[in-house]
């Protein structure tokens, strides 16, 4: 809280003049028929992406050039706000002289900064970038109409931060590269959560599937369950988990010790296994049978001792008999 | 030209009420003082409460607490009710409405946080709830209901006399958020049967920053405000004396206008209704004998809410979205939502509040453009389109 939160933002008063000059009076609105592509010779795309329900609706038409895959223009209906007419007629203009492919690169991002009337002032609040600016999504549907192809291969990688579209996968491989523990840290590197920020964290103006501080949470999570998955498969007794070394003297036991003393009528049963100072561990051993009368059962225990320092390659083990 | 059609969210200042207000301002002789800046102040409030106690049916033993709002008011009732739940009451269960204002709902979910426990009642399509479902939702531990004269956003009026002897019948306090009622109903408080009743100033003319809190002699009460002996020590705090003189002469004028807002303001608001009907594909929400006298809601099928009060604003004409784009959280459409429209219209809704300034002349400016607007911006919508094609 400070000043600036004490008096309601308006909305209306947050827009640009570029926004309230196109929700105005758009350039781009109208749409195309086959007529109008036939006499252009060129392919017509028409596209929709969102909702009446959702509140927010967009159709875009597309005259392409099936020679050379350049868009020769474009006009676009909406259902929707002010925003959402003005960042469609600006979503429009910029697909307008561009492959196919190169339309496919503007995000929601740069519909507004082509919308800013100040480079570093947004066009308009943050809460208005999710609900009616629908680009990349549009065209992402015009282009795989045109391609032929399913819009959602197109859009195969999970998109955490829609404003700069920025992927799971980026944001988790900064977070591996740069040790990144917090979302300033990793603003370091990437534009992800830095405009609407409702990727950032729950509470945000949009509800998202996925927040920044989640995935920073599990990648961290993930690399330190990998370390101890690493050390699961280490073959390094002193450096294996407590389990893994019950485990492998058990192993020992059975396949280098059990039958020593079977033939002598006797056997061996595992205890308890402690790990004692120093990493150290402790391996609680009961005879049966013939052993347990045995007067040999110290030299035994001392031959069971070096079997699993030699067997396991350690020297770190001490057996004791219950 | 400008019009002024969302009086359900404020009105402006009576010319009367105003120049009583600035007359007032001079005197700022503290009512707690003893010397003679201080008696005629005193002088001016009883003469204040003298016209507000009869214009809501106030008995001489209830208390009228003047507050700052009805959000002030509202959060009095309902903390009353936690402070004594955190002093040891068994009683821990509010009942209330889905259709109530953010001064109950954020109170509300506040006690839930210290356990207390809240029944929110839906509405019908007339947007009232069913006065059987709220007799159901009483439990032992129920220690007040509240429920709101009509909502500032669907117009729709609950039936507050009946749920008044429901709570009686049971013991159970019942709070009214009357934030709506007056100028647009008939109050009173004893008729209706409520333990509280809240207001605010301005929704009838008045200045904002005043209201008042109406106490049933008896009802339970602990103090949001202390400070103090002001207001018997109910709610600490130098008096505003400008601002209820100004708001007691805005009850009485409110109450001396309600036949012409039953019979003037209403009929202009069932022209501005029939015109926007004539329109293709509109439509208007709860009943006319549930709705508050001054309001419309309509729906503009392909037309979103906010693109509808842009274009309305260019014009001059200054109306209400009931959905989402308008709202910090985006969640909107809810309310006709609630009244049972298809989510894809809940998205269209324009509420059009009147007052008895309101003049003809202005309803037959608003009908002039609104077709033309409603055109234009059926023109962008591609759904539209797409339901006259399809």
């Amino acid at each position: 809280m400070a000043r600036g939160d004490l008096i309601t933002g308006n909305i209306w008063e947050e827009y640009s003049q570029k926004v309230i000059d196109r929700m105005s009076n758009p350039r781009f609105l109208g749409e195309f028929s086959e007529v109008d592509a036939k006499e252009r010779k060129a392919k017509l795309i028409v596209a929709d992406f969102g909702s009446e329900a959702c509140g927010d609706a967009v159709r875009l038409y597309w005259l392409v050039d099936p020679k050379t895959d350049k868009i020769l223009d474009a006009r676009f209906k909406s259902f929707g706000c002010g925003t959402a007419i003005a960042s469609s007629d600006v979503m429009a203009e910029l697909t307008i002289g561009k492959t196919v492919d190169e339309a496919m690169k503007i995000t929601n991002l740069d519909v507004e900064r082509a919308l800013r009337d100040n480079p570093n002032k947004p066009a308009f609040p943050p809460q208005k970038m999710h609900c009616s600016v629908m680009a990349y999504d549009v065209i992402v549907e015009a282009a795989s109409k045109y391609k032929g192809m399913n819009p959602k291969s197109i859009k195969n990688s999970e998109i955490v931060c829609e404003c700069a579209r920025v992927t799971r996968k980026e944001i988790e491989d900064i977070i591996k590269e740069h040790n990144v523990k917090t979302v300033e840290e990793l603003q370091k590197y990437t534009d992800a959560g830095t405009y609407c920020k409702s990727c950032v964290r729950p509470g945000g103006h949009e509800e998202r599937s996925v927040y920044l501080v989640d995935i920073i949470e599990e990648t961290n999570k993930k690399i330190k369950q990998g370390e101890i998955l690493s050390k699961i498969v280490t073959n390094v007794f002193d450096d294996m988990t407590l389990l893994n070394k019950i485990k492998s003297i058990e192993k020992v036991l059975k396949e280098k010790v059990s039958y020593i003393l079977e033939a002598d009528g006797g056997s061996v049963e595992l205890v308890d296994v402690k790990e004692v100072e120093d990493n150290e561990v402790e391996v609680l051993i009961e005879y049966k049978g013939a052993c347990s009368t045995c007067n040999a059962a110290v030299l035994t225990l001392y031959m069971i001792e070096e079997t699993l320092k030699k067997e396991l390659e350690t020297d770190k083990i001490r057996v004791v008999q219950v | 030209m400008e019009v002024y059609l969302d009086n359900n969210s404020t009105t402006p200042m009576d010319e009367e009420v105003r120049a009583i207000y600035h007359e007032h301002e001079k005197f700022y002789g503290n009512v707690n003082s003893i010397y003679q800046k201080g008696i005629k102040t005193r002088k001016l409030l009883i003469d204040a409460y003298d016209v507000m106690y009869p214009a809501i049916g106030a008995k001489d033993e209830d208390d009228i607490i003047i507050t700052s709002s009805t959000t002030e008011g509202n959060n009095t009732v309902i903390k009353t009710f936690l402070y004594n739940f955190l002093h040891g009451s068994e009683k821990k269960h509010i009942t209330t409405t889905v259709a109530e204002h953010s001064s109950i709902k954020a109170p509300c979910a506040f006690v839930k946080k210290f356990g207390m426990e809240v029944t929110y009642l839906y509405t019908n399509e007339n947007g009232r709830i069913d006065t059987q479902e709220l007799e159901d939702s009483i439990r032992e531990d129920t220690a007040l209901i509240s429920v709101l004269f009509a909502s500032n956003e669907s117009g729709a009026i609950q039936p507050i006399k009946e749920i008044g002897e429901t709570a009686k019948k049971y013991g159970i306090p019942f709070h009214c958020d009357g934030a709506q009622a007056i100028s647009k109903a008939k109050v009173n408080v004893a008729d209706l049967g409520v333990d509280y009743f809240t207001f605010s100033a301005h929704k009838f003319h008045g200045p904002k920053g005043v209201g008042g809190l109406y106490v049933r002699n008896g009802a339970p009460f602990v103090p949001l405000i202390h400070g103090g002996n002001q207001m018997g020590g109910k709610r600490g705090g130098s008096i505003n004396t400008a601002g209820i003189v100004a708001m007691a002469k805005a009850m009485e004028l409110a109450n001396k206008n309600l036949e012409k807002m039953f019979y003037e303001v209403s009929k202009l608001r069932d022209k501005l209704e029939q015109e926007i009907l004539k329109i293709p594909d509109t439509r208007s929400y709860v009943d006319k004998k549930y709705r508050l006298p001054n309001t419309v809601i309509a729906s503009f099928r392909g037309i979103e809410g906010e693109a509808m009060l842009w274009e309305l604003n260019q014009v001059g004409i200054y109306a209400a979205t009931g959905s989402s784009c308008s709202s910090e959280r985006l969640k909107g459409s809810e309310v006709l939502e609630a009244l049972g429209e298809d989510p894809e219209i809940a998205h269209t809704g324009i509420i059009f509040s009147l007052s008895r300034f309101t003049t003809e002349k202005e309803i037959d400016y608003v009908i002039e453009r609104l077709p033309r607007i409603v055109r234009k911006l059926r023109d962008i919508s591609m759904t539209y389109a797409k339901v006259k094609s399809g």
